[in-house]
Order: C-alpha cells, then sequence, then structure tokens
C-alpha cells in the first residue's frame, strides 16, 4: 500500500526545505499552497472521521464506564458495567454462547458451500452466468426485512420445511419457537448467502493457472490430491479473505435476529444475538453505558479473532508475490 | 478434465455437473418462487401445499396490504428511495473527493490519514452507535431522516474511498500531468478528468450504496419513530406487529414488492455487482 505520489501544485518533490530565511508568513503560505488542497479534498472525510468515527469510539469507552439513561448526565461507576456482564448478567453470557455458535457455524460451512459450488462453476460450464447470478441473488437480499419473514414462515409450524418433512410421513418441531432448533434456522438462512465468498473464490480460482493442474494431472495425481495441494494452497489468500471478512459480519448480524425472534431473541434467548442484544440494552432499556460496554468487549473479540487470523496466516497462506 | 477420458465420459459428467448445479440453484431459489406464488394465492390456500403455481391466481393481497398500514406502501417507498438516494449522491461526492486526495494529491500525514481511514473498515458499528445516537439526539435529528443521511455525506462508508483509491490509481499519471500543464487545478482534474474516467467504479459504488441503504433496518429502527417517516423494511417489520401474522397473504405481498427494487437494480447491473464484489477481495 506505498504510494510516491506526485504532487499536484507543487514542483517540489514533498520534502519540506528548512532554514530558508522568510518569515513566519511566508512559510505559512507555502505549507497552505502544498498542504490546501488535499485537505479541503479531504475535509468531508476528516470531519466525518473526527465527528462520527474517532469521537464517538473515545465517547464510547468513556460512556463504558458510566451509568447513563440519556436523562440525567453520566454517573462513573468504574469497571461495574464490565464487572457486571462478565460476572452478572445471565443474558450476556447467552448472547455471547448464541453469537459463537453462530459464527462457528455458519461461517465454515458457507465458506464450505462456496467453495464447492465455485469449483462446480469454474471452468467450461455452460450458463455460468445464470448459476452465478442465481446463487448470488439471496446474498443481495439476504440482509433484508422481507427475507427474515419469509424464512420466519417457511420454517414455521405449517412452513414449507415441515410440508417437505411431512412429504416423508414424519412431523418437523415448531423450529422458530423451539429452543434447540431457532438458532439453526438462521444458520441456515446465513449458509443460503454464500454467493458473495463464492463469487471472490470464483474470481480467485481463475488466477490458478490451467497448466499447473495439466502438469499434476500428468504426472498422476488424481482429484482429490489435485485439490488438497493444488488449489487449496493456492486459494490460501483467498480463503483467508473470506474467512475474515464472513467472520466480521457474522458478528455483526442483527435484521435476521431481530426479525425471527420477535425482537427479543426468542424462544428462551436461544436467538439472542450479541448485536441484538447491544441494541435492547441501549435502545429498550435505556442503559447506554452497559450497551457500551458490551460494544467495547465486542470490538475486543473481534479484534483477537483478527489478530488469531492474520497471525495464524503465516502459517497457512501463501503469497505468490512474497517469495517466501 | 482427464485427458485420457473418452469423449462419451466428458459428456456424462458434463451432464452430472449441470443436474448438481440446477438441483442447487433450484434450492436457492425456491423459497423466492415460493413467496412470490404464496402473495398471489388467496389466504387460506397459502400452506395448503409446496407448489409454486397458484390454482386462483389473484391481486387482493396487493391491494390489501398496500394500504393495511396508517400510511400507504406508497409512501414507506418514497421515504426509502429518498433516504437511498441521498446516500448515493452523498457517498459518490464525499468518498470520491477523499479517495482523489489519498490517490492524487500531496499533503502532510497523509499517509497517518490512509491508515487510519482503513482502520475505520474493520471498526465495527456497534462501538460508534450509542455516542452517535446521543450526538444526533443533542442535535434534535432523531425522528428525521437526517442521521440516515449527513454521515453519507461525510465519507463514513471507507469501503467506498478504498474501492475509488484502488481504481484511481489505475487511471494514468500521464493524464493528470498533461492537464496540469494546461493549467488545470486539482478541482478541475478531479471534475473534468478523474471523475468521467471512473464511472465504472462510480457505478459499482452507486450501487452498493443504493442496495445496502434501501435494505438497512437497524438505522431506521434507532431513528425513525413517526410512522409517517418509515422506510419499508420498518413498515414490513411493523405489518408483522400490527397483524400479528394473520395476514399472510398480505404480508407476502409487501415482501415482495419491497425486494422488487433490489432485484431490478440487480438485474440491470448484475455484470457491476458481480465484479465489485471481487473488486475488494483481489486487487491489493
Amino acid at each position: 500500500m506505498t504510494s510516491t505520489v506526485g504532487p499536484i501544485g507543487t514542483t517540489a518533490s514533498g520534502r519540506r526545505e528548512t532554514a530558508a530565511p522568510d518569515g513566519l508568513r511566508a512559510r505559512l503560505a507555502r505549507s497552505l499552497r502544498r498542504n490546501g488542497p488535499g485537505y479541503l479534498f479531504l475535509l468531508p472525510w476528516l470531519v466525518g472521521f473526527f465527528g462520527l468515527t474517532l469521537l464517538p469510539t473515545v465517547g464510547s469507552l468513556y460512556l463504558s464506564f458510566t451509568d447513563y439513561d440519556l436523562l440525567n448526565p453520566p454517573r462513573w461507576t468504574g469497571t461495574a458495567n464490565y464487572s457486571y456482564a462478565f460476572f452478572e448478567d445471565t443474558r450476556f453470557r447467552s448472547a455471547l454462547s448464541v453469537t459463537f455458535h453462530y459464527v462457528l457455524w455458519s461461517v465454515p460451512l458457507k465458506l464450505i458451500v462456496a467453495l464447492a459450488l465455485a469449483m462446480a462453476l469454474d471452468r467450461g460450464v455452460r450458463g455460468i452466468s445464470v448459476y452465478r447470478a442465481v446463487f448470488y441473488l439471496p446474498s443481495l437480499l439476504g440482509s433484508s426485512v422481507a427475507v427474515a419473514v419469509l424464512w420466519r414462515q417457511i420454517f414455521g409450524d405449517a412452513g414449507v420445511v415441515n410440508q417437505l418433512i411431512a412429504l416423508v410421513g414424519l412431523k418437523g418441531p415448531s423450529w422458530i419457537t423451539h429452543p434447540d432448533y431457532a438458532l439453526w434456522t438462521l444458520i441456515v438462512l446465513a449458509i443460503w448467502q454464500f454467493g458473495s465468498p463464492m463469487i471472490i473464490f470464483l474470481a480467485g480460482l481463475r488466477q490458478i493457472p490451467q497448466e499447473v493442474h495439466e502438469a499434476a494431472a500428468m504426472d498422476g495425481a488424481g482429484p482429490a490430491r489435485r485439490f488438497f495441494r493444488i488449489t487449496l494452497p493456492l486459494l490460501a489468500p483467498v480463503i483467508f479473505f473470506n474467512l475474515v471478512l464472513q467472520t466480521i459480519d457474522a458478528f455483526k448480524a442483527f435484521t435476521p435476529a431481530f426479525i425471527v425472534s420477535g425482537g427479543n431473541g426468542s424462544p428462551i434467548d436461544s436467538t439472542l444475538f450479541y448485536s441484538l442484544y447491544l441494541y435492547i440494552e441501549a435502545f429498550a432499556n435505556f442503559r447506554m453505558g452497559y450497551a457500551a460496554a458490551l460494544a467495547w468487549i465486542l470490538l475486543v473479540i473481534i479484534s483477537i479473532f483478527t489478530a488469531l487470523a492474520f497471525l495464524t496466516s503465516r502459517y497457512w497462506v501463501y503469497y505468490e508475490d512474497e517469495g517466501r | 478434465m482427464n485427458a485420457a477420458a473418452p469423449r462419451a465420459n466428458g459428456t456424462r459428467r458434463q451432464f452430472v455437473r449441470h443436474a448438481i448445479l440446477i438441483a442447487a440453484a433450484l434450492v436457492m431459489i425456491y423459497p423466492l418462487l415460493w413467496l412470490i406464488s404464496s402473495s398471489l394465492k388467496p389466504e387460506n390456500l397459502i400452506f395448503h401445499n409446496l407448489g409454486l403455481i397458484p390454482e386462483k391466481l389473484q391481486l387482493d393481497n396487493y391491494a390489501q396490504g398496500w394500504t393495511a398500514l396508517r400510511f400507504s406502501f406508497g409512501r414507506f417507498f418514497l421515504n426509502s428511495f429518498f433516504v437511498a438516494g441521498m446516500a448515493v449522491v452523498g457517498n459518490l461526492l464525499s468518498c470520491s473527493l477523499a479517495a482523489f486526495a489519498f490517490a492524487r494529491l500531496n499533503f502532510r500525514l497523509k499517509k497517518l490519514w490512509f491508515v487510519l481511514m482503513l482502520g475505520t473498515l474493520m471498526l465495527p458499528y456497534h462501538v460508534t452507535l450509542v455516542p452517535q445516537y446521543i450526538l444526533f439526539l443533542h442535535l434534535g435529528w432523531v425522528n428525521s431522516f437526517l442521521p440516515l443521511i449527513v454521515p453519507k455525506f461525510l465519507a463514513i462508508d471507507a469501503f467506498f474511498i478504498f474501492l475509488m483509491v484502488q481504481f484511481f490509481r489505475g487511471i494514468p499519471r500521464e493524464i493528470d500531468e498533461a492537464a496540469i500543464m494546461d493549467g488545470c487545478g486539482p478541482w478541475r482534474i478531479y471534475w473534468r478528468i478523474m471523475l468521467p474516467l471512473s464511472t465504472p467504479v462510480l457505478a459499482t459504488a452507486a450501487i452498493f450504496s443504493f442496495i445496502w441503504t434501501y435494505d438497512d433496518f437497524l438505522g431506521p429502527l434507532i431513528y425513525l419513530n413517526d410512522m409517517r417517516d418509515y422506510t419499508v423494511p420498518l413498515a414490513l417489520r411493523a405489518f408483522v406487529d400490527a397483524t400479528g401474522e394473520s395476514r399472510f397473504g398480505q404480508l407476502f405481498a409487501m415482501s415482495t414488492l419491497s425486494l422488487i427494487p433490489v432485484f431490478i437494480v440487480f438485474l440491470a447491473f448484475q455484470r457491476l455487482i458481480i465484479r465489485g464484489v471481487a473488486l475488494g477481495a483481489l486487487k491489493r
């Protein structure tokens, strides 16, 4: 990401000339001429960055050590929010466990399906654009309320899934209202949206030279061997990218859980996603300080996951252009 | 593709592959088709069978669902289109300005700002959610569209900046240099040269801004309390609450309608969307 950029509006190489015997005013004018345009173009982003990202981030860290209900000024409570979350709040524990379950099941399954179908689509398939479109469409619609509403009906008591099960003479449970199954309907919904990682896998597969496969086939490597020895290693950077992206996305999931659970994580908190719990604490119970603490705990968790992925990636991700 | 395999084998393999793909495609698309078909069925026949072709086709659900809430869905669609349209304009303007600065201009601390910008890509929205709400509350913007629109004019979606920087860097620098020779300032280079040359990436950013804003549920849920201001997702959710899910047909009809704008955008710009998804991943 190094950028050696030729300057606009300057003739110098961007180095600062020091010790010039000119006055403050001249230096200021020159600095303005050199930096002015850049900062002018960057202005909207700078305002947004400070006003809507940096200060709110600092603000939420501060709030996380307070009690704040919007009506009375924030009251400093030290680490009370954090110790409450970790040692007393059973709903926090459910939310964490539900979210971990969701991430640990939905992300790998989604990636496996995405890779499998990307490989099925990879080379020499007629009508690839039609298949690609059909597979991608759910990803595009997936975060909409309409799809969540639809899901609720499909897995409802008399829904499509149970009608299918009835065809083979069994009786399906009421998926949405049974604590053992409700989360799984959301995991299935997540897997159904494998289209976007699939497209990234497809683009990655395109970059693997066909000759490598042909040479390996000549040497007698079967499909399984070629998959594990060629496709997977060469695809590792793309797998890594998808893994990090999908994990972060899964941690952030909100709409399906809200709609399917009726906004409260029911039945008995089995679909209480972390985002949903944070929303409830902040905007239903008006415990803004506690919600801020929840946000920071999530930030730390996501950071740990991302850092782990990056640290371990040294051992399993091979970048061709790095020449290691 | 085994070189030694006889031709018949290859054809059969193709056949099997297509069979699997078609089966997968049907599974993928079935829920959506079921939604559409159910919206056309009379209420009492919706859960009657699994078939997709309604025995008796009727549009009553659409007519009744459209006006089932205190305001008509026409109003909700207008709200949604307004918010999403403003988001598109805001994102295109503010993100391309920032991207131009990062890709083409030199200024102090540029590297630092760039790293911070990339950092915001990873920041989960939860962290800023509560303070932003408090900020907008104090500004008196809650119960208006401003909290949904103004941030888009402040380049809050760093992903688009990133995408545009990548694209801008691919535009030959000689073009700028020639323009400078001709006496163009940075603004003219940005407006007259960079933007016209960047229509592919601008279109991609516009499409995604539209779809993401149109589908957004959490933002409107937090900031819009008056039904007059509801966007389509909020209205759908209100529908579920109001009817206690007794009017499935109407709910499905409005759900179907709500998906149509995204569907149209998808059909019209499929290639750009597909490329947009792959772009961020493979270009470093």
